[in-house]
């Protein structure tokens, strides 16, 4: 790639969140009142600018601060806009409301983008509003704050470029014609509406993380992506005041580190998480020698800051989990019993509602937590309570381990029947090939211990 | 902007209330209403009575097809609406919430369209 394409590339990538927000609120009045998308409005500008830059770099060379020459070709092509917008009315009240529109030097100062550091957490705030159903918030916040192309965001969600274009003309038009506001809400809708925020944003993550078919490359950009929006967030977040009292707004900082911490361990672990085959392997058979180590440290040290504000939330206590796997150097090392702990933490926001996670499978986990820490005497009971209960009738996961506690108990004939019905529940290939392998030892009457 | 508010709910929640109940829901109805005056958003509102009395007419071709009850029998039916003035969606949504049936029903919220 040529060196303007490249710088080009970059600014896309790393600027357009910051640029779109800005170019959105310079011309969203204008263009609603002129009946166009200020969504489109805003990216067929930087678009412009982007195009303008692939033509001239090549010949001047490209800028010292190339975001800074982008925004400002940017901007000003904006300007002219709501000049044509103006002159095609040329009523009184129209240039009224131009002129109270915020300073436009039409050679803007490249410190310009930086001067409303709120455009993005405004425009997360509308990309996420509740009214809009989440697979179009996915989109529509990586396609304005993330830099993917349609084309990249479709190709990821394993969708066709028209079904996604035609997802964000929808999400943008109930934006507009059912008058979802565009700023930051005000402090007693806030915990609802971050928690829609930081629930897409974790939505995106997942959706490179757990999804196993699709584009490899195109799915750890998704997390990439993900990553660098929670971190915009959390910037943003520390910026303003949000929230009515400091403690609200320290509360919500907290959430939003907490998850990028979360999804920093996650992460951290990816490259052991799939063997040469593509299978997954599972946490404790891992080579922990292919995990993360930078990513773990700056983990870690996030959550240490999230846990430093002093504001218990669910993304903190699933990333002090995740923290807790990867200190361990060994599937041995792990602090069961604090693990355990943390996953009755968890329960008890889960069941206020605060967290999305299935209660039972936190239950689950929390069994299998306290197994680790105090044996198998004091897990089945609880998993059996699971099974009895038929909350969790199709999940593999439930028999297995179901099957390895009883296994531990000697009871050999519950643990193959259990080892039978994981076997029937799951397609994954990796675990019906270990499924099979419990399977066989038992009934050969071979009695392990834990896998 | 202007919002519809479409008040659904068991009809069976209301008709099942004590004497007590049903004056307290009223009170609350009221109050509710007077806030939306006193704030200047109000701009229409009225109850309905049950989809008991209600009837629904269908013109295909030339022929008119007159049928008894709600044009879709569900287990909330539209018991009633306000309509009202706000400048966005949050603030529709923040009246909707604030509907005394919103409790127990659900609120639809949909913008008025402007030709």
């Amino acid at each position: 790639m040529s060196q303007t394409a490249l710088a080009v590339e970059r600014v896309f990538r790393e600027e357009s969140g910051r640029v779109i927000a800005g170019l959105i609120r310079l011309t969203r009045a204008g263009a609603s009142r002129h009946g166009e998308d200020p969504f489109q409005v805003a990216e067929d500008l930087f678009q412009e600018a982007l195009t303008r830059a692939l033509d001239r770099w090549p010949v001047e060379g490209v800028p010292d601060n190339p975001a800074a020459w982008i925004t400002r070709v940017a901007r000003n092509a904006a300007i002219d806009r709501m000049r044509r917008w103006s002159s095609r009315e040329r009523s009184l009240a129209e240039l009224r409301d131009a002129s109270s529109e915020p300073p436009q030097p039409v050679e803007a100062d490249a410190s310009d983008v930086d001067v409303f550091p709120d455009d993005r957490l405004r425009l997360f705030f509308t990309c996420c509003h509740p009214a809009l159903p989440q697979p179009a918030s996915v989109a529509l916040t990586l396609r304005t704050l993330g830099g993917l192309t349609t084309a990249e965001i479709a190709k990821a969600f394993l969708v066709s470029e028209a079904t996604l274009a035609q997802r964000l003309v929808r999400a943008k038009r109930k934006i507009a014609e059912a008058g979802i506001p565009y700023r930051v809400p005000p402090a007693e809708l806030l915990p609802e509406r971050l928690k829609a925020v930081l629930s897409v944003v974790y939505l995106i993550f997942n959706e490179g993380y757990l999804a196993t078919s699709g584009d490899q490359l195109m799915r750890g950009q998704l997390c990439e992506e993900a990553l660098r929006l929670g971190s915009v967030l959390v910037e943003l977040l520390e910026g303003g005041s949000v929230g009515d009292s400091a403690h609200e707004s320290r509360r919500h900082r907290a959430e939003a580190l907490g998850l990028v911490a979360l999804m920093r361990l996650t992460h951290a672990r990816r490259a052991a998480r799939v063997d040469s085959s593509g299978s997954l392997v599972r946490l404790n058979a891992q080579d922990r020698s292919r995990w993360d180590g930078i990513a773990i440290q700056r983990g870690l040290e996030e959550l240490d800051r999230a846990l430093s504000l002093r504001a218990a939330g669910p993304y903190q206590i699933q990333a002090a989990i995740a923290a807790l796997h990867v200190r361990a150097s060994t599937p041995d090392e792990t602090d069961w019993p604090q693990i355990a702990g943390l996953y009755a933490a968890l329960l008890h926001f889960a069941r206020d509602g605060a967290t999305e996670q299935a209660t039972p499978i936190i239950e689950l986990n929390r069994a299998v937590a306290i197994w680790k820490a105090d044996g198998p005497e004091r897990a089945l009971p609880l998993v059996q309570r699971l099974a009895d209960s038929g909350r969790l009738a199709n999940y593999h996961m439930l028999y297995a381990t179901l099957g390895h506690l009883t296994r531990a108990l000697g009871r050999l004939d519950d643990a193959k029947e259990a080892f039978e019905r994981a076997l029937e529940l799951t397609d994954n290939s990796s675990e019906r090939r270990f499924l099979e392998g419990q399977i066989m030892e038992l009934t050969n009457g071979v009695a392990g211990g834990e896998p | 902007m202007q919002y519809l508010l479409l008040i659904y709910s068991d009809e069976k929640i209301g008709a099942n209330m004590s004497e007590a109940e049903q004056q307290q829901l009223m009170a609350d109805y009221h109050a509710y209403t007077q806030e939306l005056v006193t704030a200047g958003v109000m701009r229409a509102g009225d109850a309905l009575k049950p989809t008991t009395t209600a009837t629904t007419v269908r013109v295909r071709g030339s022929e008119t097809m007159t049928t008894d009850g709600p044009f879709a029998e569900t287990k909330e039916a539209l018991g009633g609406y306000y309509l009202i003035e706000a400048p966005n969606l949050d603030e529709a949504l923040k009246w909707a919430a604030k509907i005394p049936t919103a409790k127990y029903g659900s609120i639809e919220v949909r913008p008025i369209m402007v030709y």
